[in-house]
């Protein structure tokens, strides 16, 4: 069975370095997260899981959505930071994109690490698979922990809210959680705004049936054209934008707070609104 | 329940480092982690056992008394002040030990001994509880401090003594400041003498695992801990940590390391197939035991690290392999 399984990541691995093209192989060489001798973080993140897992998410991301990044060089090389995303498309391919983007577009590369619901834990093979990826649970201890460790998180404030909405209401922000701010104030870290253009149309959603969703404990349950894991083949444009820094204390009262969420927000618009601007067509 | 920050003195100051109290009293001395913890401190200071059991290939010079903590003959032994600390590892974890009589040993038994403390003398008091009583939690983050609450026991009701012991030794801590009390909570012990329910799962040659699901683990030597309670036993020393290993590595990875073939099983029937074997008695352990091979329950053990400069010395190879050679 090892035997089996180690022969189908390499071939992954091989995968992803020829989808990366030239200077892959030594962009990766470049992550170099903590490690114990058994090849994980304490987290359980595995860079050569990462590498593997990464080549049918970097074939989306190259040959399905034909992913265009607009700057990546905004994403600092190091140090803590945020980065702060419009959710939406169904199922949360935007996150992989993201992450894709500053692990094969960046050099050098950046392994972001997206903050997973709680119930993603109870998931078989799902929750290992997040867990060698470096997605850790969305708990505000474990977001202090990695910042603290100078990581680069991806946070999407509005949640299902944004990632289940109907198409009806494509590139409307939903509103913002507070409790990215008020990490980025306890840790001091800077926030990046990413505007995910493309999403919203890879699974248009007509209907959100909530009796079902209530009977299998999910979210949401959309209805759409494809049927739900399969996204339609749009191309995507990830805008990052200038990093922001917030000084303050993360106790202040909920008004201060939602001054510089509004702030973070009418950002993630801005880029939105540029993004759709600049977008000459929906598919190509 | 928050943990009581009482912010331990610098160990690192004083030149010769802290000093052992002059004479311990440990109580299921005859256990194996017992008799490895009386092994490591009898030639430093004095130490008394207390235990139900009889204590096997006992050394000359070492005091034992072979009593059940809830019998009122054990106040002989902390009469005129002879006993300045104790270290508490009697608990009972068998789970086919009836359910009442496990109860009453532990909650009961631990009651009186704090009561003794109280009244003789004692200055310190260590207890041996567990990283196991935070629970593994679906939601929990991935490294758990002390404060957090002590669910354990909401989908493990075996874990309930341990839950409350600890939970009564905490508020002992508030009602006897003059007692130094220390709480450790360590991670799962392996070692080759314990025979604790994570030992007998690695030591399983085809060990059930529940399929799509490898939490990260935590394990530490048992002589590792043994060197935790010593360093807990210094004067000086007070407050509630947890004690963690030479670091964290995913359940598969350790089974492979033993060279273990695990049979996967889908979660929707693994507690059921775990509650048929537990009841036909073809396995040890209860469906509760589930959840720690499903999710996660690993801790932080900074601060233990920090006020005591503990650190383990056994590598995570080492700790590992160490269930191997059984003896």
């Amino acid at each position: 069975m090892a035997g089996v399984g180690d022969e189908i990541k390499q071939r992954l691995q091989r995968w992803t370095l020829e989808l990366g093209g030239p200077g892959m192989r030594e962009r990766l060489e470049k992550l170099t997260p903590p490690r114990n001798e058994y090849g994980v973080d304490p987290y359980g993140f595995d860079v050569d899981f990462l590498q593997a897992a990464t080549a049918p998410l970097l074939w989306l991301y190259r040959k399905y959505f034909r992913v265009e990044p607009h700057g990546l060089e905004r994403v600092p090389n190091e140090g803590r930071v945020l980065l702060v995303a419009n959710h939406s498309g169904q199922l949360p391919f935007d996150a992989a994109m993201v992450e894709v983007a500053c692990l094969a577009d960046k050099d050098p590369p950046r392994a972001v690490r997206a903050l997973v619901d709680r119930w993603v834990p109870t998931l078989p093979f799902v929750s290992t698979f997040f867990a060698r990826c470096g997605q850790v649970v969305g708990t505000p201890e474990n977001c202090r922990r990695l910042l603290a460790a100078d990581e680069a998180l991806l946070v999407f404030p509005e949640g299902t809210r944004g990632l289940n909405k109907p198409f009806a209401e494509r590139y409307q922000l939903k509103e913002f959680g507070q409790g990215f701010m008020r990490l980025a104030l306890e840790s001091e870290a800077p926030i990046v705004p990413v505007a995910v253009v493309g999403a919203e149309e890879q699974a248009p959603a007509f209907l959100d049936l909530q009796p079902l969703a209530r009977l299998f404990a999910f979210p949401h349950f959309p209805i759409t054209p494809t049927g739900l894991p399969l996204p339609l083949p749009v191309r995507y444009r990830i805008w990052f934008g200038e990093p922001m820094r917030f000084t303050g204390s993360p106790d202040d009262e909920d008004p201060v707070l939602e001054s510089k969420v509004a702030r973070v927000r009418a950002a993630v618009a801005s880029l939105l609104a540029r993004g759709l601007e600049e977008r000459r067509h929906l598919f190509w | 329940m928050a943990s009581p920050e009482i912010p331990a003195t610098d160990l690192a100051a004083s030149p010769d480092g802290p000093s052992l109290p002059q004479s311990v009293a440990i109580t299921g001395i005859a256990g194996n982690l017992g008799r490895k913890l009386a092994k490591l401190l009898h030639m430093e200071t004095r130490i008394i056992g207390i235990d139900r059991r009889p204590f096997r290939e006992k050394p000359k010079d070492l005091e034992h008394h072979q009593l059940d903590i809830r019998k009122n003959r054990v106040e002989e032994v902390f009469r005129h002040g002879r006993v300045e600390a104790i270290a508490h590892l009697g608990l009972m974890h068998d789970p086919r030990v009836r359910f009442s009589e496990a109860h009453s040993f532990n909650v009961v038994g631990t009651q009186k001994l704090l009561d003794l403390a109280a009244r003789h003398g004692v200055r310190k008091v260590v207890l041996l509880s567990s990283a196991n009583v935070y629970g593994p939690l679906p939601g929990n983050p991935n490294f758990l401090p002390e404060e957090t609450p002590l669910l354990g026991a909401a989908r493990f009701p075996n874990v309930r003594d341990l839950v409350e012991v600890d939970m009564y030794v905490q508020s002992f801590m508030w009602k006897c400041p003059q007692v130094e009390t220390v709480i450790l909570r360590p991670v799962n012990i392996v070692g080759p003498t314990v025979k604790n329910a994570p030992s007998n799962y690695l030591r399983l040659k085809r060990p059930l695992t529940v399929l799509g699901f490898d939490p990260m683990v935590q394990l530490v030597h048992e002589e590792d801990v043994c060197r935790a309670v010593a360093i807990a036993l210094r004067l000086g020393v007070r407050g509630v940590y947890n004690v963690t290993g030479p670091g964290e590595v995913p359940l598969s990875a350790v089974l492979a390391e033993l060279g273990r073939e695990p049979i996967p099983v889908p979660h929707l029937v693994v507690r059921a197939l775990a509650r048929r074997l537990f009841e036909a008695r073809l396995s040890a352990y209860p469906p509760g035991e589930i959840d720690y091979i499903q999710y996660l329950c690993a801790v932080d053990g900074s601060r233990f690290a920090r006020d005591t400069g503990w650190t383990p010395r056994y590598s995570l190879r080492e700790t590992i392999r160490s269930v191997l050679s059984s003896s």
